[in-house]
């Protein structure tokens, strides 16, 4: 007797618990209006996570770009965790609830954003690289030497002939990792820009470089005297940046040089001239030794953003500047020229200043020292994965995983009940308390509810009634053999039970194996169908069991059980 | 007391050779589709951008073909997705030419895509959802997959020998591989995409039909304990009998909850409940067919030592031998 009082004892805790982990709470929401600022509404959830799938949002896959770096193997995983930390300041910066930033497996960063609230922006931020390097320009003139090679590698493709219709497919397909930034650094108006240069510069004529090739036809030579400074018509300059993406191209340059675009621009004779400059390949130093970025003006330079180094960073900087003197050193954000490459007067040391020219807006300065300081990725990133799931799709997910739960879950008890009767009803009893602590368990361990994970749980409902099945199948065939009612019922519990042990742990076993290598919402469906079925082994077995024994206290002496 | 299948005497072991030739021919048949048509893959296996749109009015595919060709993506596969008003668009990684050489493909290709169909349709067209799985990760995937079916296997195997003996386990994980290999057969029949989603079903059907075969070998092993004088053949068969009333109830449920999904869950869990409604009919044939006759076929061909230990089982090995002796003897005569 005070063992059936643990029993429902206990039973009735769980109740109680699985009530309180599952009581709709008040939760902080931070939702942007339509005005992009973000403000903090509370409101009452029920504590299950949705996964981004069920909800909407956005997941970002990250991984080490080595096409632009290579990267030591067993240097990855320690590269990773330095990014890692370096995107969660970024996300957390803009401030989305909720969002997650975490390692996947050893060389691959993982970003959820939920919720459609600004995808975009999000995703700017977080692709965006900040991959600070300082490099010394070409003086030897090497790209005039390989233009016919290069000439020749267009003819060979074929471009040449459709040149315009190729320049319109090229312009979009520019390299997305700098859109962020070159956003914030070219929103200054070009050609205001660019006039406010021209005042100050000589005004010489653009002498065409000699060959007429379709490449080199695009391609002037700077009238200035900086070496590696080439000028293209504004036009132009998309065709020319989609042309330096081909592999091709790059494997026809000069050994060790590589040409990248400048975010600034010039204007001779009234026209606007994009800036590109042949460069080394080899980084002097890399914004990895970077430790702080403030913006600034200067009376003579105007908008600055002055830098620090770190002390090793700071003695690498000081030799390899003082190997360069009177070198121009072209500092390359993103793969991208920022301003007019400084000449190198003499070593620098631990600090030194960007220059980002007369009239820039003060915020452009701040934005790039932001970005610098929270940092510069100590290794440039590439995205492996993009899923973004619109809200529709999310909320339409959840209406039809619950209609087709309550569905097959109306199915299964009709089933119980029109094949067992009375021993039926206690297993579709334990079946509502099976749900329960179901979804007990996934708010109480924040599992993440995902749409496989939604349909696991609905399939868990169709084997949870498995073991029940067992158990009253045995039950009848020692009712068979003339036991009664009583004995019956504990002989078939306990000839079950190895059956369903076994059966349901190495279902659980398989379960594991998904959780460890499944990504994302098989993950999520793993962790539904562990947790289902250890829900369902309790009810089964021990819930159902007690309900019997209570149906057996109230009816003494039942000579007969409905089964 | 309603009873199905009550107390019934198949001889479910006899018909061993007609199921080999079904589930063979199954499973032949299936890998001609695969041969012929390839495999199915999702994008997250192969790499690239997937965009599904969704219109009010239904537009012409064509329309959609030449306006994603136009913007450069030339050799996009355009479906529909259920109904008459959804469809997807998955272009390679590298339609996009220049992009994709210099590292920077990430999801502009998806933006492309949306700008150029919201000039065509503007308020017509909606953005349901956008991916983009860069090739290394697909690679990366296929392998995990292959890696996780295998170790689920070893997993199991190990387990069934701890619990049972190994010659159980063996003929568990085979009738398991057999499960793997005639549903892969199904989803080139249905012309099923391989997804991670569908990875998780197939894994799914792994379960259910272990969970399947151990029940019943679990009766083996009581019925073993027995020390009746029946053979293993026939221990096989009154134990699959005398568990069919409960196979045939949990299939009903597992199937009903299955067909609730498939039918009302929407388009993105189709292909796992078709798998999972596959995986109940061949899990449940593969435990009654297949495993009980591999695990008659290992007993005979690694015979159990004589001692205390089984002696249960190697009693009706025993028993089978001679029977089946006698019953030569008889034929030749």
């Amino acid at each position: 007797m005070s063992n059936l009082k643990y029993r429902i004892g206990l039973i009735v805790a769980l109740c109680i618990v699985s009530i309180w982990a599952l009581f709709p709470r008040d939760v902080k929401v931070r939702q942007f209006g339509a005005d992009g600022v973000p403000r903090d509404v509370v409101q009452r959830l029920v504590p299950l996570r949705k996964g981004l799938d069920l909800q909407g949002g956005t997941y970002l896959a990250l991984e080490v770009d080595e096409s632009k770096q290579a990267i030591p193997a067993d240097k990855i995983p320690d590269a990773i965790d330095r990014a890692l930390k370096t995107v969660r300041n970024r996300i957390e910066g803009i401030g989305v609830s909720e969002s997650v930033v975490q390692k996947q497996g050893n060389d691959r960063i993982v970003v959820q954003i939920p919720g459609i609230q600004d995808p975009e922006r999000a995703k700017a931020i977080v692709q965006q690289q900040a991959f600070l390097e300082f490099r010394i320009t070409d003086k030897t003139q090497a790209l005039e030497r390989v233009l016919p090679r290069l000439d020749q590698v267009i003819r060979d493709k074929g471009l040449a002939t459709t040149t315009a219709a190729k320049g319109t497919v090229a312009a979009p397909t520019q390299p997305a990792t700098s859109k962020g930034l070159q956003g914030l650094l070219t929103s200054t108006d070009t050609a205001k820009n660019a006039a406010k240069k021209d005042s100050a510069k000589s005004d010489t004529s653009v002498a065409a470089l000699p060959t007429g090739g379709p490449f080199s036809s695009l391609i002037q030579q700077s009238p200035s005297q900086m070496p590696g400074e080439y000028l293209v018509d504004a036009d132009n300059a998309a065709k020319v940046e989609g042309y330096l993406g081909l592999p091709e191209i790059k494997a026809a340059m000069p050994p060790g040089k590589e040409m990248l675009p400048s975010n600034d621009s010039t204007s001779l004779q009234g026209k606007t001239y994009k800036l590109f400059y042949v460069v080394d390949a080899k980084p002097i130093i890399t914004g990895e030794a970077l430790t702080d970025a403030r913006p600034n003006t200067s009376p003579l330079e105007g908008t600055i953003v002055q830098f620090t180094l770190d002390n090793l960073g700071g003695r690498r900087f000081k030799t390899e500047t003082g190997r360069h003197v009177h070198d121009y050193m072209a500092i390359v954000l993103d793969h991208r020229v920022m301003g007019r490459p400084p000449i190198i007067q003499g070593a620098i040391g631990t600090s030194g200043q960007i220059t980002m020219g007369q009239g820039r807006d003060i915020r452009d300065a701040q934005d790039l020292a932001l970005v610098l300081r929270a940092g510069a990725l100590p290794v440039p990133l590439r995205v492996a994965e993009v899923h973004n799931i619109g809200p529709t799709l999310g909320q339409d997910s959840i209406n039809k995983g619950f209609r087709a739960g309550a569905i097959a879950i109306g199915l299964v008890v009709l089933i119980l009940l029109f094949y067992y009767r009375f021993s039926g009803a206690l297993a579709v009893a334990g079946l509502a308390l099976y749900v329960l602590y179901t979804l007990a368990i996934l708010a109480g361990f924040d599992a993440v509810l995902t749409l496989p994970g939604l349909a696991g749980f609905v399939l868990s409902i169709g084997i949870a009634v498995d073991a029940n099945v067992l158990i009253f199948e045995r039950i009848r065939e020692e009712l068979d053999r003339g036991k009664t009612v009583r004995t019956a019922i504990d002989e078939g519990f306990r000839h079950a039970r190895p059956a369903i042990i076994d059966s349901n742990v190495s279902t659980i076993l398989t379960a594991a194996v998904l959780y460890q290598y499944g990504t994302g919402p098989v993950k999520g469906f793993a962790v539904t169908l562990i947790a289902g079925i250890a829900a369902s082994l309790f009810t089964a077995i021990f819930v159902v069991r007690t309900f019997y024994i209570i149906w057996l206290n109230r009816s003494r002496g039942a000579q007969t059980l409905s089964i | 007391m309603l009873r199905i299948l009550h107390d019934t005497k198949y001889d479910f072991i006899r018909y061993w050779k007609q199921a080999a030739v079904i589930t063979i021919a199954w499973i032949v048949v299936g890998l001609g589709f695969l041969a012929f048509h390839g495999l199915n893959r999702s994008i997250e296996f192969t790499g690239g951008t997937l965009v599904q749109l969704q219109f009010h009015q239904p537009p012409q595919i064509d329309d959609i073909r030449a306006i994603v060709d136009q913007a450069g993506f030339p050799n996009s596969e355009i479906t529909k997705f259920g109904s008459d008003t959804d469809y997807t668009v998955r272009a390679q990684q590298h339609g996009g030419g220049t992009a994709a050489s210099s590292g920077a493909s990430s999801d502009t290709t998806a933006t492309i895509i949306e700008a150029a169909l919201t000039k065509r349709y503007a308020s017509n067209v909606r953005f349901i959802r956008s991916e983009f799985v860069g090739p290394r990760v697909g690679a990366e995937l296929s392998r995990n997959a292959a890696i996780a079916v295998l170790i689920s296997f070893l997993v199991t195997l190990i387990y069934l020998a701890v619990r049972f003996e190994w010659r159980f386990g063996l003929a568990a994980v085979i009738a398991t591989a057999h499960d793997v290999l005639t549903t892969f057969a199904f989803m080139a029949m249905l012309r099923l995409e391989i997804s991670l989603t569908v990875v998780a079903a197939i894994l799914t059907v792994i379960g259910y039909s272990l969970n399947d075969t151990i029940i019943i070998f679990d009766r083996v092993r009581e019925n073993l304990r027995k020390q009746r004088k029946e053979s293993l053949r026939d221990v096989l068969n009154r134990s699959i009998n005398e568990t069919l009333p409960r196979s045939v109830l949990t299939h009903a449920t597992t199937l009903a909850a299955t067909l609730a999904l498939l039918f009302f869950a929407g388009e993105v869990i189709r292909p796992f409940a078709w798998i999972m409604a596959f995986g109940i009919f061949t899990g449940t044939f593969s435990s009654i067919y297949v495993a009980g006759a591999l695990l008659l076929w290992i007993e005979r061909k690694w015979p159990r030592p004589t001692g205390a230990e089984g002696k249960g089982a190697a009693r009706a090995v025993a028993e089978d031998r001679r029977r089946s002796r006698t019953e030569s003897a008889v034929a030749s005569r």
